[in-house]
């Protein structure tokens, strides 16, 4: 662990929070703070375990964007993996991160307390590996995530096909990080003056995802690590641009990422995947090419087709399904910074982790779930 | 019994298979002269002295796999048990184990386990005197369950428990959190992860027979399931206060806290079987820790925290750069984030 606690240090971490403190007391007045997006999960995940929101001077504030996909996952995908769950024969492989997700008829947990049969598994390759050992089950991996997951899924779909598998198949709900922050940047109101970008998924996308955001709205993207040394690195990085009127990419995450990415890890993905015309989020609606699907080569690895009213490849379903579950619901205000998850009129009364109404309350790196849980009654913030 | 042999459903019929099961395997394991009656009851000749009291529990235990590193379910079963009995203050006396098992189970396996048991038992001084075996369709058990219940007795003048609890309090950890969490989940075969990771799976009865004459011992809890949250949380609502704890006073173990990194989980909320929390007036708190500390299985202890007053949330956890946050219960599963 040595690794880590370098980066958890608390006296490199009180030296960079000084350091900002300068930077942040030069940047020019204004009425409202200079606010920041991390744009992943992950880090929302880290700034509110370690407080790191509070360490920030008043004019600065972090901004929790659309990043987790778990978040973002429409509630017809969790309805078509339970319905898949629930055939006889199958058996559901998920990740832990969407065992809680609410679906019209409850979630992937609920189902399998009902008698589905559903299995928590950590990569794709746990879930080939049981459809080699039980080849009278029918295996369905529900792939979710960024272009950071893709490349194993692609791969397990690769192995899968290599050895002529049958009972292995991917509900595919993989997306990509460019699109929604595309829409989210074309929204003229947007507050946000820079962005911490995603290193897992610049490790292997390199920059390309991000460079429209200097390039088109003139505003600093720092690709940043995970741990508090290097968000709080990330956000001096950012002020420094800002204060000197510059707008780039910059990598503060140099031990794992790079400009160019990872094209070793791209290929297995370009070879199985290919952009589907459109893909449905939580909270955002749906985007045009925003996901990821089967090539026509990969069909038979494809789930859809084992349900009843399986829709033609390329098309996703739209049967009611809800993007914003209830017109109340301010998730989108809350992504481009004109809210706080407290002051959305939901808050920790109607939405909350155990019934989210909005996309951000789902994950527990969801911006609301991670304010209710840290802050909603927290100690140093009692209201919300 | 041939290694290759695995139960089946008709030794937990009732008629001669079982009867040659538990002849062959259960009742040689548990040897000890009151089971040798056979009898549907264990009579048991208590003479109390004033003052004393008996102490009851039961628990159950499921986990899988059946053998990790550091345990298995026999001497988990056991020391689970007996952990519950000593930080009642009790003296562990006789055990009862039902064994309820899957068909299909391998019988050799079963011999090791009950081995376990018995062994785990023979070593704290406590006898096996009754006890149930059930056998049960494929499917419908992991394996194996073993339900034990526990009878000790409490010496006059110990009175420790939730009753005693308040504000000002010291809250004292045995050692580093978590590893038995750890040591299963790194064990399942989905996850095939290697390290340094053991249960931590004992019996505490030893170490806490140290720090009962501390007078200012106010309670002791075992961390089981739910873990170190968990037990905060319990206490916290039992003396009406609220439990503020030092992140970086927290003992984890390198290995543990890696895994828990690679998983997006938690160590406070990883299950322990072989640590305890105690609750200890602050002004011996010193004198408790190097009780502990004394002790093989209390070397990593550490004082972590306090009660306070009341405020506005029942655990505070003073993180590592000084910011206070809400520590919220455990809600259900232990879910390892991916994404
Ligand atoms: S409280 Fe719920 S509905 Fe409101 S913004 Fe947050 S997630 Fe959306």
């Amino acid at each position: 662990m040595k690794y880590v606690d370098e980066f958890r240090n608390p006296e490199a971490v009180a030296r960079l929070v000084e350091a900002i403190r300068q930077r942040a007391a030069a940047l020019p007045p204004r009425q409202h703070p200079w606010q920041l997006m991390e744009i992943c999960g992950g880090h929302t995940h880290t700034i509110f375990r370690f407080g790191l929101d509070q360490l920030l001077p008043d004019n600065i504030e972090f901004i929790h964007g659309p990043g987790c996909p778990v978040c973002v996952l429409p509630q017809s995908v969790i309805d078509q993996a339970v319905a898949l769950a629930q055939r006889p024969d199958t058996l559901l492989c998920s990740y832990g991160d969407a065992m809680r997700v609410p679906g019209h008829h409850g979630s992937l947990l609920q189902a399998r307390a009902d008698g589905a049969r559903v299995q928590v598994i950590y990569s794709p390759r746990d879930a080939l590996d049981m459809a080699r050992r039980h080849p009278d089950t029918q295996v369905v991996f529900l792939a979710i995530g960024f272009e950071t997951t893709a490349p194993a899924t692609a791969l397990a779909i690769r192995a899968a096909a290599r050895e002529g598998l049958t009972n292995f198949c991917v509900l595919c709900h993989l997306v990509l990080i460019e699109p929604p922050l595309r829409a989210l940047l074309a929204d003229p109101d947007l507050r946000i003056d820079g962005f911490v970008g995603p290193g897992h998924v610049s490790l292997v996308t390199g920059n390309a995802p991000f460079e429209f955001i200097p390039a088109e709205h003139h505003k600093p993207v720092v690709i940043s690590g995970f741990e508090p040394v290097d968000l709080l690195q990330s956000v001096l990085l950012l002020l420094e641009q800002l204060q000197q009127g510059q707008a780039r990419i910059e990598i503060q995450y140099r031990r794992v990422a790079t400009t160019q990415g990872n094209p070793g890890a791209r290929a297995p993905v370009d070879d199985v995947f290919e952009p589907a015309p459109l893909a449905e989020w939580r909270g955002l609606g749906k985007l045009p090419r925003s996901g990821l699907q089967l090539r026509p080569g990969y069909q038979a690895f494809d789930a859809t087709h084992l349900l009843p009213d399986s829709p033609a490849p390329g098309t996703l379903p739209t049967a009611d399904s809800t993007t914003e579950a209830d017109p109340r619901c301010r998730c989108a205000a809350v992504l481009s910074g004109k809210l706080k998850p407290g002051q959305c009129p939901l808050f920790g009364r109607e939405c909350t982790p155990d019934t989210p109404l909005g996309a951000l309350m789902v994950s527990s790196e969801g911006a609301c779930a991670a304010w209710y849980q840290y802050r909603h009654q927290g100690p140093a913030h009692g209201a919300h | 019994m041939a290694r290759t042999e695995r139960i089946s459903l008709a030794q937990g019929s009732g008629g001669e298979p079982m009867q040659r099961l538990l002849r062959e395997l259960i009742w040689p394991v548990f040897a000890n002269p009151i089971l040798a009656r056979q009898e549907d009851q264990a009579r048991l000749a208590f003479e109390l002295q004033p003052g004393e009291q008996l102490a009851f529990t039961t628990d159950s235990f499921v986990v899988t796999p059946l053998q990790f590193p550091g345990g298995d379910i026999g001497s988990l079963a056991v020391q689970g048990t007996l952990n519950d009995l000593a930080v009642g203050g009790a003296v562990a006396r006789y055990l009862s184990c039902g064994l309820i098992i899957e068909e299909g189970l391998p019988v050799a396996l079963l011999r090791d386990l009950c081995l376990s048991l018995a062994k785990t038992a023979r070593d704290a001084g406590v006898q096996v005197v009754t006890g149930d075996t059930k056998v049960v369709p494929r499917g419908a058990a992991d394996g194996l369950f073993i339900n034990t219940s526990g009878l000790g007795i409490i010496p006059a003048g110990i009175n420790i428990g939730t009753h005693r609890l308040a504000a000002g309090d010291s809250l004292v950890v045995s050692g580093p959190i978590g590893e038995h969490g750890a040591a299963i989940l790194a064990s399942r075969q989905e996850l095939a992860i290697t390290g340094d990771l053991r249960s931590d799976c004992a019996n505490l009865s030893p170490l806490i027979q140290t720090l009962l004459p501390n007078a200012g011992l106010h309670a002791l809890r075992d961390m089981t399931r739910g873990g170190l949250n968990a037990v905060l949380h319990e206490f916290a609502e039992a003396a009406g206060a609220t439990a503020v704890i030092d992140e970086s006073a927290v003992p984890v173990r390198p290995a543990v806290q890696g895994l828990c990194e690679l998983l997006g989980l938690d160590p406070l909320q990883l299950a322990c079987e072989g640590r305890l929390l105690a609750v200890v007036a602050p002004d011996h708190a010193e004198h408790l820790l190097q009780c502990l500390q004394a002790h093989p299985m209390g070397q990593g202890a550490a004082i972590i925290g306090r009660l306070t007053p009341k405020r506005n949330v029942p655990v505070i956890l003073n993180g590592l750069y000084g910011i206070e946050r809400a520590l919220p219960p455990v809600s259900g599963e232990l879910l390892p984030r991916i994404c």
